[in-house]
């Protein structure tokens, strides 16, 4: 079942005049020098043949609308239509950004009332919504604490800590504030090493970044030990809140000691993961961070005829930062992730961490139980765990990339593979909370089913996925000989780069 | 319970398997110290009735009006199938696709953005998007030092013109890493070639050429590209992706063409959104790929011989290379892809040719009209979509009384370019008919106190 | 199991070294190495001329999954690096104590310290296991 590129199914002259001005405006008075000779390479089709070309595409997707997607770390729940309709509501979709304050009052507001709950659900001061993903708020967090350690006249703090168990943006994100990074290792319970933290705190210390509960899918029990130590050695704390969902409205960044929190508002906040983005890496600061925050942020004071919003910026936030955008963000994120947390209230925040991870915990059990090896067996899951196919591989040779295949036939999405990487041969499960319980049953069942097959018929397992449009991909092809647009397809068979 | 599907039954059913009696008893492992009853500063919950209620009320409160307004984000006609298929759930509510097999729509997808972004800015490969323009010319200039290899040359030439809030931006962002970025000199609204040589002794990694510039006129982009490349320093264009259908492609200027590409992608079928989401494009010369930060989407052929979509070069990428990753970035702008692409598809080169022209021939209109109002004075052009008008009085106060009159007239520059004295950077794209214009035409002329003919 | 030739020397990095009769020093990645990163893709060498530090990081090997890091083992010059491996990275795979070579470099130093021999390194490779 393929779909041709669409180039392929263009002739020439062939167009959508609907779409375009009736006429082409001369343009003689333009340089010659600059006039375009050949036109681009673009599609040469109908409007029809548009229409069916990407939703035949949207067909070859496995999405959150379609199938039961346990990644973990990237909490797949349910994005609620109602988000989408009203974020795209003509008085905030046609709006230019650079409009005057006073015509923009109602989106503004929504905007500050956003900054207040993003406050309270992490126990901080200050909230800048304008990082447009998680790797951006990273990138604020990290520089907001260089530019307190600076402002403070210490130009010495240039490490930062980060656990070996860490998200790759972790150490990327670190190198791109011009840190160093010092790797610290995990215990066998999934705590960090305290005495190795120890160890490497000192007057280079710039920060720390934590994710907490961690990678490992379990709480770090020591985090205040932790807050002390690296406090203690003039560093400052930074939570990275991918696993936020796993502890809404149960526990607060702020009161485990964290200085500075980034949260996702694509995964915990439920706005649209869209084939890889857009996001928003919104960042929330206590009292030491607050005046650094990346600008502009929705300021409110008391008018004449009640409340009034305005943007402060560089006149009124003179240590920020300063920009991460050209205007303010992911603004259509933000409102849609605000419409999802006044459909939720408190109580409705407090119950997504409730059961995120009733059904984690769930599902650990009866794979617990069905002879999976989960990774920290002791503890209690978070909205997350790991389990580790490592024996079933030593057994009949299955991997855990084998498992995810033949779970794709299956018609579930896999969970994560391979990270974190310190566990061998793992699966990162994370249901979320928008799943039934017949649904993590079919998933249980499903992986027992695989697991079963491994032993009988391994060559089976290895040559999933069998049902879906395409079989397994050469990647070593796709890395060697690049083949990146289609008319490079045109002059020749796919080189190597020369 | 908004979102939860358990039912009492399911719930004690899933708390005896587990052997836990409550869900509080689940996070036993949080200290006690460290726990909260709930999130006392959060309103309770509405139905959806009730939000909807809420956000219609406060959408409302945005007027509408004329919009004249360009400075980096273009009001153009969005064909109603975009969004329609965009917002379909099997791309709306799709994962980045690290799965291959499972994602071959947005893996196809991506790769016929890529070709279409590459061919538009006449460059040989495209990553699969930054997160807007501002950024993604800040990670051309990263870029642009890691390729250059040197030591020495952790700096970018800049010319004054180009949009002021992505100087800001790319300061910012490169800031953690030692790179400058030096203005150029400027005269008559672009980069002097003449004062050149005050650059002579400074080694830089590159030069930026915006297309068109932030006054929306042209650069001697030929002679700077020449010029830089003589000298050893690579060549990055931030251009407008409307414009690039109807003027000469960044691959096309000088002898060599340009090496990277950047811009911001909101013309492309993106609404205005109150600033976002949009997105950035990034595309370069394909000996330069492996610097390039982002996702790609190679074509490849599984077991079975047939073609099919995979990310690819990933090693580059924060999640493998880790602390020596090209960038950071991981999430991207993926939806906003998937509509662009749709719009590449619907408009075709003709279809943005016809956009592009009609952009510059209605603000030639709108540049004429306004001219014609006593005191109103525009420097020549040549302009593509956006153009500068020196006004009598100071713009700020002129550009509030038009708004309040429900007209958008254009973006105040005498703040961040005092040299240009009271100037305002007007717009119109190809949805700026006659009627509006002369609505324009008559309103400034009332602000301004001045009699014109109807 | 992995091949590590008796006449070698190696580092903790999975590298191993060859002196040549003219002062020159041939560098490589193990077997174990190349075992590790799987089938490589592409690999990226330091400009010939360019001068090194012991334990600085002079290229990089790339597979699909990973991209590693190669150190210069010792301080030196590059003299040369493997043309071979821009067509065919695969090489390193293949052959990698042959065909697969990376580096040359004009040691600084005529002594070959801090380096293990075979037995040591197989050792290395047999206690991480």
């Amino acid at each position: 079942m393929r779909e041709p590129l669409i180039f392929d199914q263009g002739r020439p002259g062939r167009r959508a005049p609907s779409q375009a001005p009736a006429v082409a405006a001369g343009t003689d008075d333009l340089p010659a020098g600059l006039i375009r000779r050949t036109p681009p390479p673009l599609p040469e089709v109908s409007e029809l043949q548009v229409v069916r070309h990407f939703t035949r595409l949207s067909q070859l997707n496995f999405s959150i609308d379609t199938h039961f997607y346990p990644l973990g770390s990237c909490t797949m729940k349910y994005n609620p239509r109602a988000a989408n309709k009203l974020a795209m509501l003509p008085g905030f979709l046609d709006r230019h950004p650079l409009e005057p304050e006073a015509h923009a009052q109602g989106f503004l507001e929504c905007l500050f009332d956003l900054q207040e709950m993003l406050k309270a659900a992490t126990g901080m001061s200050g909230v800048s919504l304008t990082p447009m993903a998680g790797a951006q708020g990273e990138f604020a967090g990290v520089a907001m604490i260089r530019a307190y350690h600076r402002a403070r006249g210490d130009t010495a703090r240039d490490q930062i800590i980060v656990p070996d168990a860490a998200h790759g943006t972790n150490p990327a994100t670190a190198t791109m504030c011009g840190c160093a990074v010092v790797e610290i290792p995990t215990g066998p319970d999934g705590d960090v090493d305290l005495a190795a933290l120890r160890q490497v705190v000192g007057p280079r210390t710039a920060g720390i970044m934590l994710t907490n509960p961690s990678t490992l899918g379990v709480f770090e029990r020591r985090i205040a030990e932790i807050a002390e130590v690296v406090h203690g050695a003039g560093g400052l704390l930074y939570y990275d809140g991918a696993n936020l969902n796993a502890i809404l409205g149960r526990t607060l960044p702020a009161a485990m000691g964290f200085d500075v929190v980034h949260i996702n508002l694509h995964k915990t906040f439920s706005t649209p993961h869209g084939g890889g983005g857009p996001g928003a890496g919104i960042v929330a600061v206590n009292d030491r961070l607050e005046p650094f925050l990346p600008i502009p942020i929705v300021g409110r004071r008391d008018g004449a005829a009640g409340h009034e919003y305005r943007w402060l910026a560089e006149a009124e936030r003179p240590k920020s930062i300063g920009r991460l955008s050209g205007f303010m963000g992911n603004a259509g994120i933000l409102l849609r992730a605000y419409v999802y947390m006044r459909l939720l209230g408190a109580e409705g925040m407090r119950r997504v961490s409730g059961y995120a991870t009733l059904n984690a915990n769930y599902l650990m059990k009866r794979l617990a139980d069905a002879g999976f090896a989960p990774a920290f067996p002791r503890r209690r899951a978070s909205h997350e765990f790991i389990i580790s196919l490592k024996d079933v591989t030593r057994d009949t040779g299955v991997s855990a990339m084998d498992f995810a295949k033949a779970l794709l036939d299956k018609g579930f999405h896999a969970p994560t593979t391979y990270f974190p990487m310190l566990v061998p041969e793992c699966l990162l499960i994370e249901p979320t909370e928008s799943e039934a319980r017949q649904e993590l049953d079919a998933f249980a069942q499903a992986l027992i089913d695989i697991r079963d097959l491994a032993f009988k018929d391994a060559a089976a397992v290895k040559s999933a996925p069998l049902t879906l449009p395409v079989r397994r991909l050469d990647e070593v092809r796709a890395a060697r000989q690049l083949d990146l647009t289609w008319q490079s397809r045109a002059d020749s068979p796919p080189v190597r780069l020369p | 319970m908004p979102f939860i599907p358990h039912t009492t039954e399911d719930t004690a059913a899933m708390l005896g398997a587990i052997g836990a009696h409550t869900i509080e008893d689940l996070f036993d492992e949080i200290p006690a110290a460290l726990r909260v009853d709930g999130l006392a500063a959060v309103p309770v919950g509405l139905s959806e009735a009730a939000v909807t209620r809420l956000m219609r009320e406060r959408a409302a409160r945005n007027r509408a009006t004329l919009c004249f307004l360009g400075a980096g984000a273009y009001e153009h006609h969005i064909p109603a199938a975009v969004w329609e298929i965009a917002t379909r759930g099997e791309f709306y509510s799709a994962y980045t696709p690290y799965q291959a097999e499972a994602s071959q729509g947005t893996l196809q997808l991506i790769y016929e953005y890529q070709s279409m972004l590459a061919g538009l800015t006449g460059l040989e490969v495209s990553n699969a998007s930054l997160y807007d323009g501002a950024t993604a010319f800040a990670e051309a200039c990263l870029m642009a030092v890691r390729c250059a290899r040197q030591a020495r040359a952790r700096r970018i030439a800049v010319p004054r013109y180009i949009n002021p809030v992505w100087l800001k931006v790319a300061r910012a962002l490169v800031a953690g890493q030692d790179i400058e970025l030096v203005e150029m000199a400027a005269t008559a609204g672009r980069t002097d070639l003449d004062a050149l040589a005050d650059l002579d002794g400074q080694e830089f990694a590159a030069v930026c050429i915006p297309y068109p510039n932030f006054l929306g006129g042209f650069e001697p982009v030929d002679e700077l590209t020449n010029w830089a490349h003589a000298r050893g320093m690579l060549v990055i264009a931030a251009c407008n992706p409307t414009a690039l259908a109807l003027l000469k492609p960044p691959g096309d200027w000088g002898e060599k063409g340009a090496d990277i590409a950047c811009g911001e992608g909101q013309p492309l079928g993106i609404p205005l959104s109150s600033g976002g989401p949009y997105f950035g494009f990034l595309t370069c010369r394909k000996a330069l790929v492996r610097q390039m930060p982002g996702r790609l989407v190679g074509g490849t052929l599984d077991v079975d011989g047939r073609p099919g979509f995979t990310l690819t070069l990933q090693a580059r990428e924060q999640h493998i290379r880790r602390s020596k990753a090209t960038s950071n970035i991981c999430t991207n702008q993926g939806l906003m892809v998937t509509a662009a692409t749709i719009y590449l598809s619907l408009v075709g080169s003709e279809g943005l040719r016809r956009v592009a022209a009609q952009c510059h021939a209605n603000t030639r209109d709108l540049v004429a009209a306004l001219c014609s109002v006593g005191g109103v004075t525009a420097p020549p052009g040549p302009f593509f979509h956006e153009a500068v008008l020196t006004l009598p009085r100071p713009v700020a106060p002129v550009l509030q009384q038009l708004a309040a009159a429900g007209i958008l007239g254009g973006y105040d520059l005498s703040a961040d370019f005092p040299e240009l004295g009271s100037a305002v950077l007007v717009c119109a794209t190809e949805l700026r008919i006659a009627e509006d214009i002369a609505a324009y035409r008559l309103a400034l002329a009332g602000v301004l106190g001045v009699a014109v003919a109807a | 199991m992995s091949n590590v030739p008796k006449q070698l020397q190696y580092t903790v990095e999975h590298e191993w070294v060859r002196r040549e009769d003219d002062g020159t020093v041939v560098i490589g990645i193990t077997d174990h190495a190349q075992q590790q990163l799987g089938e490589l893709v592409y690999v990226e060498l330091p400009e010939v001329g360019r001068a090194l530090k012991p334990g600085e990081a002079m290229a990089v090997v790339e597979s699909t999954k990973a991209a590693s890091d190669v150190y210069a083992p010792l301080a030196g010059a590059v003299r040369a690096v493997n043309p071979a491996l821009t067509a065919e990275p695969e090489l390193v795979n293949t052959d990698p104590y042959g065909a697969g070579w990376l580096v040359r470099l004009q040691a600084a130093d005529s002594q070959l310290t801090g380096l293990l021999d075979a037995s040591a390194y197989t050792a290395l490779l047999d206690a991480a296991d």
